[in-house]
């Protein structure tokens, strides 16, 4: 059996993932995480925050949220279900940085805990700030014209 | 000497016995279909120890140490001890048995390594370079996961093909004497490889090698699936199950998941109520599988005949993220309450 046959029975024996429960899934718990999102905003302007610094608090917030639940095992029990709709958020960054900080603890703090919480992030924060870079020339050049 | 039956096969001449045997498992495995046979069952994960690495050696030392006990031997009486795991330069195997004092033969099949080790140590006892050998392997879910995927906590989705790798460990103690099970044949497979890339789909991987093997052995030994009562594949899970008889299909061999032919992949745990998608994988699984259930089997004589091919897929972190395909090998042990050379 050649390989492009063998991949074919592959693909034919293979469970594809359950596409009609997984994306209303990520949908509703996506849309969650969003709504408390919203919600803290509200809470934190009714407070008195302008809204600049109560992005800023919802964020926060949040990223302390998903870490604290990264920590106690739960996070992941949720993400399970929530798919992109847990790693899309914010929260999905602060569990992405969170879970390898404790995970490689066992390796010490400087090579383990300090070197490796960016193994996942990494690649988020590099590309992030490349994209920012190309979206903030896209804007001076339009101003300019 | 062992003797070389057709391209590929090793027919011992010796009754090579398993005169002992013992399986170390979790709490997955506690849950699962196989709980009552395990010897020891540790509910925590970490043995005890601070890493997941320390607790993946103990629990091989344990093993290890179990199927002396049961066999009334001591580490003295052991000559070479054959051993692999799934971690970097085999540390499970290394930390574990270094107390040990035994002769050590380090080996690495992946998740074929508990047929590895015994056909090893078979040969070893065969040729008379040793009187009494061990063969042990190991794998822990935990360990495997941060060495080879993410860390526990990072909220990851695993698709329906990927496997889950089983925290245990499997150890047998074999010698020449009149007292069955025998390993009676061995044969170490090639490495194949169908071009599958996908770390998550392994049964996949493996498939081809399991098939080669097989097919080498029915035609040196001039056999068929209807001579044995059962035949086991390592780790293949759901789908490299369904692509194995497919593949043999092809060549006019006949394996029947209802009826002669299972993998210890879906022994381990219960497929429907473990959330383990395709089934169990890992050094650990097919090594416990043997020695929990089908070593007590046959001295049990439920089973007379069996065919053990445990299945490894032998690439690396790096050769995934540098996009090569997944090559893979199997290997079998042949073994029977009887004997007649």
């Amino acid at each position: 059996m050649d390989k492009q046959e063998y991949s074919k029975l592959t693909d034919k024996v293979s469970q594809n993932s359950k596409s009609y429960l997984n994306i209303p899934k990520a949908f509703v718990i996506g849309g969650l995480i969003c709504t408390l999102g919203q919600l803290l905003l509200n809470l934190y302007m009714y407070w008195g925050a302008d809204k600049e610094l109560a992005s800023t608090l919802v964020s926060v917030t949040l990223v302390f949220l998903s870490a604290l639940f990264t920590g106690l095992d739960l996070y992941d029990n949720i993400a399970k279900h929530g798919g992109a709709g847990t790693l899309v958020p914010i929260t999905g960054f602060a569990n992405a940085v969170a879970a390898p900080a404790i995970e490689f603890k066992t390796e010490g703090f400087i090579l383990g805990v300090g070197a490796k919480m960016f193994t996942i992030a990494g690649s988020v924060i590099v590309y992030g700030t490349l994209a920012s870079v190309v979206y903030g020339l896209i804007i001076v050049i339009f101003k300019l014209y | 000497m062992a003797v070389k039956q057709g391209k590929h096969s090793l027919i011992m001449q010796k009754p090579i016995s398993v005169v002992s045997y013992a399986a170390v498992g979790s709490k997955k495995e506690s849950e699962g279909p196989l709980a009552n046979n395990f010897d020891i069952l540790n509910a925590d994960s970490t043995f005890g120890e601070d890493s997941w690495e320390k607790a993946e050696s103990t629990m091989q030392k344990i093993a290890v140490k179990k199927a002396l006990e049961k066999g009334s031997y001591t580490e003295k009486d052991i000559d070479y001890i054959c051993a692999g795991d799934l971690l970097n330069q085999c540390i499970s195997s290394t930390y574990g048995l270094r107390d040990l004092g035994i002769q050590f033969i380090g080996l690495y099949g992946a998740c074929s390594t508990m047929a590895e080790s015994i056909g090893v140590a078979s040969i070893f006892i065969e040729s008379s370079a040793a009187k009494r050998c061990a063969a042990v392997t190991s794998s822990h879910f935990c360990s495997a996961e941060r060495q080879f995927r993410f860390p526990l906590e990072y909220g990851g989705q695993r698709p329906p093909t990927a496997q889950w790798t089983a925290t245990a460990s499997g150890s047998v103690i074999l010698e020449e004497k009149n007292e069955p099970p025998y390993i009676r044949a061995v044969t170490f497979g090639t490495i194949e490889d169908l071009g599958i890339k996908d770390a998550n789909n392994m049964g996949a991987a493996m498939a081809p090698a399991a098939a080669m093997t097989l097919k080498r052995f029915f035609k040196d030994t001039k056999t068929t699936p209807d001579n044995y009562d059962m035949i086991f594949t390592g780790d293949l899970g759901k789908v490299g199950a369904q692509l194995l008889c497919e593949l043999l299909q092809r060549d006019n061999i006949k394996l029947s998941q209802d009826k002669n032919y299972t993998d210890c992949g879906l022994m381990l745990y219960d497929l429907n109520t473990q959330d383990v998608h395709a089934g169990a994988s890992g050094c650990g699984c097919s090594a416990s599988v043997l020695c929990s259930t089908i070593l007590p089997q046959m001295k049990e004589k439920k089973l007379n005949d069996v065919l053990f091919i445990a299945t490894g897929a032998l690439m690396s972190t790096t050769s995934a993220q540098q996009g090569e395909s997944i090559p893979s090998v199997a290997h079998l042990i042949y073994i029977s309450n009887s004997f007649n050379s």
